[in-house]
């Protein structure tokens, strides 16, 4: 039983430890099985696509999806890496975009008190009980009277102020020492000092929580009706329109999905203890 | 003589609080760009859409008041609306404790792994929540004719002669979007959960062996749940907002709009009033409905969880 801890925890049973990882293991299953096959259909040729029942890995791995995707963009009339672009653009921005201004408002949030904080972090907690989508209609209104439809900035500007990174950042600030800032603060360093060269390293576990979860959001937009000029348009909008549906696509619909799955997954496999990590500083009260 | 005392008083109070808000100006400066993004996007679009409720707008003429017809109209003349409402009341109802329970069951059973298997499960159990459009998957698995993974399956084991049109029957709509969308609901509020529960004072379970507690199910209810409440909380709003807005599930499977209406929500009418047809009047009204619905949702929820364990 060496998947299970070393010392055996008080209250456990042989039996109870192994019905429990047959059921994970079952769920497990259901969980990882579409994303498997997303990922293996992306590299089966279409004889193979439609058997039953369905292979868990291609017999011959073919990369036919991905040259008969490129073949779909190629006749579009916006070059593809266009696309491409329009995406990594908002994505970047956007994220580093909301790491910076997020945590540089959880700061005072989470270690000061001054007038006007409890109103605006109340505020925030309140948005959280909400979906984007209720406010979409206004925000169209706000974003094409300040003059920013169809530009990237209309989709970068609201992610950017997304509040769960805000809420996240400030209650994972929180645990920081006061002294540790306090002892700063008798060297004389500014608050923007303090911020920068003291908080911002400390809370590297929770920068890549807000990375992932706006990345992820960003990655996929497709521009929605903010954007409608073909050269801002971003890849998932590009993809989609060749995905649109029908089974004959199939083969090409998995390379999509595989291209658009395989970026954010890579992300959190490789950042996964610290994210949870953040996540233990998430309660609410 | 005492009012000019008590407004000397309030004077006083009003110049302390001024002080206290020149001190904390560089708090403000830091907390600017957020906060102008944040009320620009989030807050005044909120105050927005309960103005443009109660109007006629659609972004050409200028809005013109029409008191509370939108609202009249929604739930007494829209039968689309209220077949939208009762789809989503019931995603809701079935998806959000379903999602919830299981994030939490996951997590918790996960927990007891040791640390290998617990970060390959935590991220097979995560990852359709981030993988983008991967649950297009679905649209094979259910895929109406014979080659759909689940009418073969369910065809050579002979449970069904015929395929089954499970993104066109109205019978199924409901139940594939129920299926795929739990598939999706493992985010936030697991990774809260599996978080949660590492960090809970080991001594406590040493305690409570003493006290007397015998099994997995007691520990769970005397120490477990109750030092996770604050997750419990946030995972539990994070669970509500996502099944009260099922709409990119409902639209990419089930299509835009769906056959008779059987997988609309709310959300999906609002985008059919907001962005196809340009009644934003009405759309406010719909999205002002959905925010009360959201809000007293999370707030009754909170109310209840706040009593875990006490």
């Amino acid at each position: 039983m060496k998947f299970f801890t070393k010392t055996r925890k008080l209250n456990r049973s042989l039996g109870g430890d192994i019905m429990l990882l047959v059921v994970l293991l079952f769920f497990g299953f259901f969980s990882a099985y579409p994303l498997i096959m997303t990922a293996s259909n992306a590299f089966k040729p279409l004889d193979e696509l439609f058997l039953f029942p369905p292979r868990l890995f291609p017999r011959n791995i073919t990369f036919d999806n991905f040259r008969d995707l490129s073949e779909l963009i190629g006749n579009s009339w916006v070059p593809f890496s266009r696309y491409f672009f329009n995406t990594i653009f908002i994505t970047v921005v956007g994220t580093i975009g909301h790491v910076i201004v997020a945590s540089m408002a959880a700061f005072p949030l989470a270690k000061y008190k001054f007038p006007g904080r409890a109103i605006f972090f109340s505020l925030v907690v309140y948005s959280l009980m909400f979906a984007p989508q209720v406010t979409a209609t206004p925000n169209y209104i706000i974003i094409s009277g300040i003059g920013l439809i169809d530009t990237p900035s209309a989709i970068i500007l609201p992610a950017i102020a997304s509040s769960l990174g805000l809420y996240l950042m400030k209650q994972f600030m929180t645990q920081i020492p006061d002294d540790l800032i306090e002892s700063a603060k008798i060297d004389g360093a500014s608050e923007y000092r303090i911020f920068f060269t003291i908080v911002m390293p400390l809370v590297k576990p929770a920068w890549l929580t807000l990375i992932i979860l706006l990345f992820q959001r960003l990655w996929i937009t497709d521009g929605g009706s903010f954007i409608f000029s073909e050269e801002f348009k971003p890849l998932s909008y590009a993809l989609r329109q060749i995905a649109q549906g029908t089974i004959e696509r199939a083969g090409t619909i998995a390379a999509v999905a595989f291209i658009m799955m395989i970026v954010p997954v890579t992300f959190f496999i490789f950042s996964q203890s610290r994210i949870v990590e953040t996540f233990s500083h998430s309660g609410m009260k | 003589m005492k009012n000019s005392e008590a407004s000397a008083a309030r004077k006083n109070k009003r110049k302390l609080l001024w002080t206290e808000i020149k001190k904390s100006k560089h708090y403000y400066v830091l907390m600017a760009p957020f906060a102008i993004l944040f009320l620009t996007f989030t807050v005044l679009p909120v105050i927005m859409s309960l103005g443009i409720s109660f109007s006629y707008f659609n972004l050409l003429e200028p809005p013109r008041f029409v008191g509370l017809d939108n609202y009249i109209k929604l739930f007494l003349e829209d039968d689309i609306f209220i077949i939208a409402l009762k789809n989503t009341l019931i995603l809701a109802v079935v998806t959000g404790p379903i999602s919830y329970m299981m994030a939490f069951l996951f997590a918790w059973l996960i927990n007891e792994l040791g640390p290998k298997l617990r970060s390959f499960l935590t991220l097979v159990f995560y990852a359709p929540s981030i993988s983008g459009n991967a649950f297009l998957m679905w649209l094979l698995i259910f895929s109406g004719d014979v080659h759909g993974y689940a009418n073969s399956f369910l065809i050579r084991f002979g449970f069904v002669n015929n395929p089954i049109q499970w993104l066109k029957d109205p019978e199924y709509m409901l139940l594939v979007i129920i299926v795929v969308q739990l598939w999706l609901s493992l985010g936030v509020s697991f990774l809260a959960f599996i978080a949660g529960l590492q960090s809970v004072d080991k001594t406590l379970y040493e305690a409570g062996a003493v006290d007397g507690i015998r099994n997995r199910w007691q520990e769970l209810w005397y120490i477990t749940l109750p030092s996770m409440r604050p997750q419990l909380l946030f995972g539990a709003v994070m669970q509500i907002t996502t099944t009260l807005a099922i709409a990119a599930v409902s639209m990419q499977l089930v299509g835009f709009p769906s056959v008779q209406y059987a997988g609309h929500t709310i959300v999906t009418h609002l985008i059919d009033f907001g962005t196809v047809r340009y009644d934003l009047g009405y759309a406010s009204a719909i999205a002002t409905v959905l925010f009360l619905i959201m809000i007293t949702t999370n707030l009754v929820v909170r109310q209840v969880l706040r009593k875990v364990g006490k």
